[in-house]
């Protein structure tokens, strides 16, 4: 198409470059108003014009317990998503191999995979309400929330990892075992750090996906909100910029997460192009 | 030889299903089964087989309203994401020439994927709302001399927040469908005496509805199991397909939220199927 070439761009290209600009900002712009409005001082509202600036408001959100237990959401949160990246990365780069070959089920756990992710996450939340009911088990952040979360980040892995080993050449590692390097060797010195970046982004996609996580906590954590659940009792009873500056604190703990996941990436392939 | 090869392989793939087993396949089992149980209160969960939560649900005028506007959303919310996914995608991959930008650009679109929902919710308040940014500006511009009361706690703010959230979900996909058409087939497509919108229209359309259905099956499922966008962003004027399984909830009555999480699921589940029969999703993800 006429795009490729190096030509004059067509007017579609102004069109959709309008349209694509719009969206950015569309996408961006609300959030950009909350971390604004967080910085407010002390008589500010939940709209413009911005009255003075401080950081009045996030010492109100871990000053005394007058805006819930933000601190103790947090002291769970952050544990359960470090957590769920451990096990997200081990288990479905584990589970990745064993779908390159087919196997007699092979299929069937595929679905079952896809189904976990399509799921409402109401109905599972609901449906790990009732299974404790069953077991007569109470529900906690560290055991059926953190299995919540698993039915979420896991397929997201799996699927990462089904794009990584789809372009993972074998040859690599036929010649690693034609070198005389054993099944362990060739997994630590050729496979993993091929996959590596692929590896990085299941972490990012375990912890995030956790950290956020809402509809499928909701019944599943217990009495112990983690950090989404605490925000959506605050939307309802905390009416002051206390609620941005919380948006603000969690964007930024997200966006540390990201940049680590990105610059990591970024970082291995350049020094795998340099060597290379 | 083989068989211990696939003895690996079952034991490598085991932990997924393990975790699957026990926090998926169990609980929606379980759901089904307390379906039909019995409602008692003080008690809970009464073993029984019974219609009652079934027939209750589904003669409730209230319910079927519910879903009507559930499905409402769903379609606006769908052609609105699916047209900004497909154009958005087609800005990437066919008109910015260097790949890095390109990359760039998209990840521009996905970062917000990896932060909280709930504050990219929130955070149209102080936009959309009686005294927030768009109609401070209407009223400064003279455009309006009351302020705009639909912006907020409306269906509008509604669909606003889900094509806010949700669009994502539609961009991916396509973009990955589109990323693997050849450059060349469009140039061969034009050589051939295809207009620009005949090659849209019969090349990359096509192309890339593994990606549109995809995405169609994530925004279905989103909006059609949601509780929590429409009940913040319509101020509680509007409810959703969902809103009984809360009230419910909140009387322990978990038979009868049961029975609505089963009919919601078997919802869900039939357009999911009918949207992968149209596309074999599968085979094009092996490709």
């Amino acid at each position: 198409m006429a795009e490729k070439s190096y030509g004059k761009r067509p007017w579609t290209f102004y069109v959709l470059a309008a349209l694509f600009t719009a969206f950015v900002i569309f996408l961006y712009a609300p959030m950009i108003v909350v971390y604004i409005l967080s910085f407010q001082g002390p008589t500010g509202g939940l709209v413009f014009p911005l009255r003075g600036v401080s950081l009045h408001w996030f010492d109100a959100l871990f000053g005394q317990a007058r805006t819930g237990d933000v601190g103790g959401a947090f002291s769970r949160s952050l544990p359960l998503a470090l957590i769920v990246l451990l096990v997200t990365v081990l288990i479905s780069v584990t589970a990745g191999f064993a779908f390159r070959r087919r196997f007699l089920g092979s299929g069937l756990i595929f679905y079952v995979a896809v189904a976990s992710l399509i799921v409402p996450g109401l109905v599972l939340s609901i449906g790990i309400l009732v299974t404790l009911k069953f077991l007569d088990l109470p529900a906690r952040w560290f055991t059926s929330g953190l299995g919540a979360h698993l039915s979420w980040t896991l397929p997201f892995g799996l699927l990462i990892m089904f794009a990584v080993l789809g372009r993972f050449n074998p040859a690599y590692e036929e010649a690693a075992y034609d070198l005389g390097a054993n099944k362990w060797q060739s997994l630590r010195h050729v496979i993993i750090p091929i996959l590596f970046p692929g590896i990085i982004a299941v972490a990012l996609f375990g912890f995030t996906l956790s950290y956020d996580e809402f509809p499928r906590s909701w019944l599943a954590v217990g009495s112990k909100n983690t950090l989404p659940i605490e925000i959506w009792t605050m939307t309802t009873n905390v009416t002051s910029p206390a609620l941005y500056a919380l948006g603000t604190v969690t964007t930024v703990i997200s966006f540390t997460a990201i940049a680590i996941a990105l610059g990591s990436i970024a970082y291995i392939q350049r020094r795998r192009s340099r060597r290379g | 030889m083989k068989s211990t090869r696939s003895l690996i392989a079952y034991l490598q793939v085991a932990p997924l299903f393990v975790v699957l087993f026990l926090f998926f396949i169990v609980p929606l089992a379980l759901v089904v089964v307390v379906s039909f149980y019995r409602y008692q209160v003080m008690v809970g969960l009464v073993p029984d087989f019974t219609l009652k939560n079934y027939v209750e649900i589904l003669t409730s005028a209230t319910v079927w309203k519910l879903y009507f506007s559930t499905v409402k959303f769903t379609v606006t919310v769908l052609v609105i994401t699916g047209v900004l996914g497909f154009w958005i995608s087609y800005f990437l991959v066919f008109h910015i020439r260097n790949l890095l930008t390109a990359i760039g650009l998209f990840l521009v679109c996905t970062v917000p994927f990896w932060t909280s929902n709930i504050i990219r919710m929130i955070s149209w308040r102080p936009v959309l709302g009686k005294e927030g940014l768009i109609n401070s500006a209407l009223l400064d511009l003279g455009v309006v001399d009351q302020p705009v009361q639909w912006l907020l706690f409306s269906d509008f703010a509604v669909v606003v927040a889900y094509v806010h959230l949700y669009t994502l979900f539609m961009i991916v996909p396509i973009f990955n469908a589109m990323a693997r058409i050849e450059p060349a087939l469009l140039e061969a497509a034009t050589d051939g005496g295809a207009s620009r919108w005949g090659v849209v229209w019969n090349v990359v359309l096509p192309l890339s509805k593994t990606g549109i259905a995809l995405g169609a099956v994530f925004v279905v499922t989103l909006v059609m199991g949601d509780f929590f966008v429409v009940t913040v962003m319509s101020g509680g004027l509007s409810g959703s397909a969902t809103s009984g399984i809360f009230n419910d909830l909140k009387f322990l009555n978990y038979p009868r939220a049961a029975a609505s999480a089963v009919i919601l699921l078997i919802i869900v589940l039939l357009i999911a199927t009918a949207i992968f029969r149209l596309v074999d999703v599968r085979k094009e993800l092996a490709r």
